[in-house]
């Protein structure tokens, strides 16, 4: 079974990398102009693909510090499995982000002119922090299984012996050291996934402009939205590459899995609640507009249908009813991960799309003086190429680097 | 005011208060726009005459005018409110920069730096006025048989040649109104207030009790869009 849909997914990736190439060549040759997004809704489905992916980062590698920090006997062996989850979604994130500059060529000046006031300013070492701290912190996850393997033959084994870097000592001293360098990393980790993902979020909440994103509970919401996207993509990745697969024992990490899913999805929905029943109660205009969008607007089935019939309904009852097995949490799983989006896309897009003074809808017309938003095909396209590409940056990584391995360090 | 605007010609008074701003060193002006809603027509000639000095390309506008419908058939009328930038004492937009592309000058104009601004579009978000847009680079002329020379002239925005040929900035730039700077700084008018027909449109230094607009502020029926942002707007509207 987890043998058929590891090969739909290649499938998929492929037909979406191939696909999305056209996506690609639009983004180069037309620019922006063949976007949806402009003036009055200056940010589109690549923004809040760039917050979604960024989740699923944060919230796979927070997974990995029960591993390396926490020590839960139990997870242990898929904490090489939640890092590169974590490295391959940040970098979707990343490209998503920078293509959607004006001038993407412009982006070293986020690192030599950063203005610290801007928390967009914060995010750019923040995360150039988090990526190396993903790199160095994987290596060292991998490092006694890339020793054994580079003992192989063929390419596998050649680049094995490389990424090795020379260091081969797998003795009990060597590699108690490793777990401890690991468990100083995932510690510093910890802080640094709050902060850049609590600071995706304050991006949004520090706004006074949009009073929809203008609140405390924005970045936490941020937090627990990516421990629960992050967490439901793991659950899904261990459902199908997992160690051991079809043995009690990954039966059991696989239900383990899902049990902390349903819990951190509960409580994103339990905050959910409280900043929209809130809003609506007390009838602002200025907000409840927004929130009016979210759920009787034009795109209402994205709200229920999407998120709280597939992303949210459906998972519980899957989890709940067959939180034991395999391909149940693995379907919830996957289920939460993918319909995250609508989440992420009902945070950034109904903020945007509607009017901040009575009357500009109307007044001038032209290219991206709207505030209809939907998409354009050249959005569409990209996006997919870049997941796919995400996708398949995972598989090949899954198939060439030990990190599914019976040899564990932790 | 009527007998104060009746004593002189506005528009000969207004380019005196901007001369003697410019007497001063630059961080003791304090340049405000006034627009009298009471005259204001709606015909949109300053939003046309800003797309004209700026050379702005389509989706851009620096100074639309609103419009509202007040009350049902039959009863009903129409006001109409042009809206440029605030140049905001705090201007939201600032902070949120990552680059500090954009700032506000001792004078009071916000401004954009096109070399610097990356396109993120943070302060386009940022601005509870919706004071700025985003050039994607399109032009009036784009599908037909040929491109017309006049959407590849040269604009001069911030004393600065501005060359849409080389697709460089400002496409790719959130631009905004900036009071006409690099007119000002030549002793002009703003091209918006020089256009309307029905001079419902004040400029000049605030920080000059003499000046026709230091008059007109401190009436009491001015008012400024969202005050409760403490944005304190440097736009005064006269109801």
């Amino acid at each position: 079974m987890s043998k058929l849909i590891e090969r739909l997914i290649w499938l998929i990736a492929i037909v979406g990398f191939v696909v999305g190439l056209y996506g690609v060549y639009m983004r180069l040759s037309a620019g922006h102009q063949a976007a949806n997004y402009g003036s009055y809704v200056p940010w589109g489905l690549w923004v809040a693909g760039y917050i979604y992916c960024i989740g699923l980062s944060a919230g796979a590698f927070l997974m990995s510090t029960l591993v390396y920090v926490f020590r839960i006997e139990r997870l242990k062996k898929i904490g090489k499995l939640a890092l590169f989850t974590a490295l391959v979604s940040l970098f979707a994130a990343l490209f998503l982000i920078w293509m959607d500059l004006g001038h993407p060529l412009r982006a070293y000046k986020l690192v030599i002119n950063t203005n610290f006031r801007s928390i967009m300013g914060w995010m750019i070492w923040l995360y150039t922090a988090y990526f190396v701290l993903l790199v160095v912190e994987l290596w060292f996850a991998m490092r006694a299984d890339l020793v054994a393997c580079s003992s192989e033959p063929g390419f596998r084994g050649k680049l094995c012996n490389f990424l090795t870097f020379g260091r081969k000592d797998t003795s009990s001293a060597a590699v108690q050291r490793d777990s401890s360098i690991l468990r100083v990393l995932g510690t510093i980790g910890i802080p640094l996934a709050i902060a850049f993902h609590g600071g995706v979020g304050a991006l949004f909440g520090v706004v006074g402009a949009r009073p929809y994103w203008n609140s405390g509970l924005t970045p936490i919401m941020f937090l627990v939205g990516a421990l629960a996207s992050g967490g439901a993509l793991l659950a899904f990745v261990v459902a199908i590459w997992g160690p051991g697969r079809g043995s009690e024992e990954h039966r059991g990490l696989v239900a383990f899995l899902g049990q902390i899913v349903l819990g951190l999805l509960l409580f994103d929905l339990l905050l959910e609640w409280a900043e929209y029943s809130i809003s609506l109660y007390s009838a602002v205009p200025a907000e409840t507009e927004s929130l009016r969008l979210v759920i009787f607007g034009p795109y209402w089935w994205v709200f229920w249908i999407v998120h709280l019939l597939l992303g949210a309904l459906v998972p519980i009852l899957l989890l709940l009813l067959r939180g034991r097995s395999v391909w149940a949490v693995g379907l919830a799983g996957a289920l939460i991960a993918l319909t995250f989006l609508s989440v992420r896309l009902n945070i950034v897009l109904p903020a945007l799309a509607v009017e901040e003074l009575e009357g500009l809808r109307t007044a001038f017309t032209g290219p991206g003086l709207t505030f209809d938003y939907f998409p354009s095909l050249m959005e569409w396209l990209f996006f997919i190429w870049t997941i796919s590409l995400a996708g398949l940056g995972f598989l090949i990584g899954y198939a060439l680097l030990p990190i599914v391995r019976t040899k564990e360090v932790a | 005011m009527p007998e104060l605007l009746e004593q002189q010609n506005v528009f000969e008074q207004m380019q005196e208060d901007i001369k003697r701003a410019l007497q001063k060193p630059v961080e003791e002006r304090r340049w405000v726009m006034v627009i009298d809603l009471r005259k204001c027509v709606g015909c949109s000639a300053c939003t046309i005459s800003c797309v004209a000095e700026n050379k702005l390309p389509p989706g851009v506008v620096y100074r639309p005018v609103l419009e509202h419908e007040i009350g049902t058939f039959p009863n009903v009328t129409r006001r109409f409110m042009p809206r440029p930038c605030m140049q905001c004492e705090n201007p939201p937009c600032v902070p949120v920069c990552p680059v500090s592309a954009t700032w506000k000058r001792p004078d009071g104009i916000v401004a954009i730096d096109y070399e610097q601004c990356i396109g993120c579009r943070y302060c386009v978000t940022a601005c509870p006025y919706s004071a700025r847009t985003f050039d994607t680079g399109h032009t009036y002329t784009e599908g037909t048989p040929e491109q017309m020379v006049y959407e590849l002239l040269t604009n001069f925005e911030y004393g600065q040649g501005w060359d849409r040929e080389d697709e460089g900035s400002p496409i790719g730039n959130v631009r905004k109104c900036h009071f006409c700077l690099h007119r000002l700084e030549e002793g002009e008018l703003p091209a918006c207030v020089t256009t309307c027909m029905g001079v419902a449109n004040y400029f000049g230094d605030a920080n000059d009790p003499d000046s026709l607009v230091a008059k007109l502020i401190s009436q009491p029926n001015v008012i400024r869009l969202k005050e409760e942002m403490g944005t304190d707007p440097k736009v005064y509207y006269l109801v």
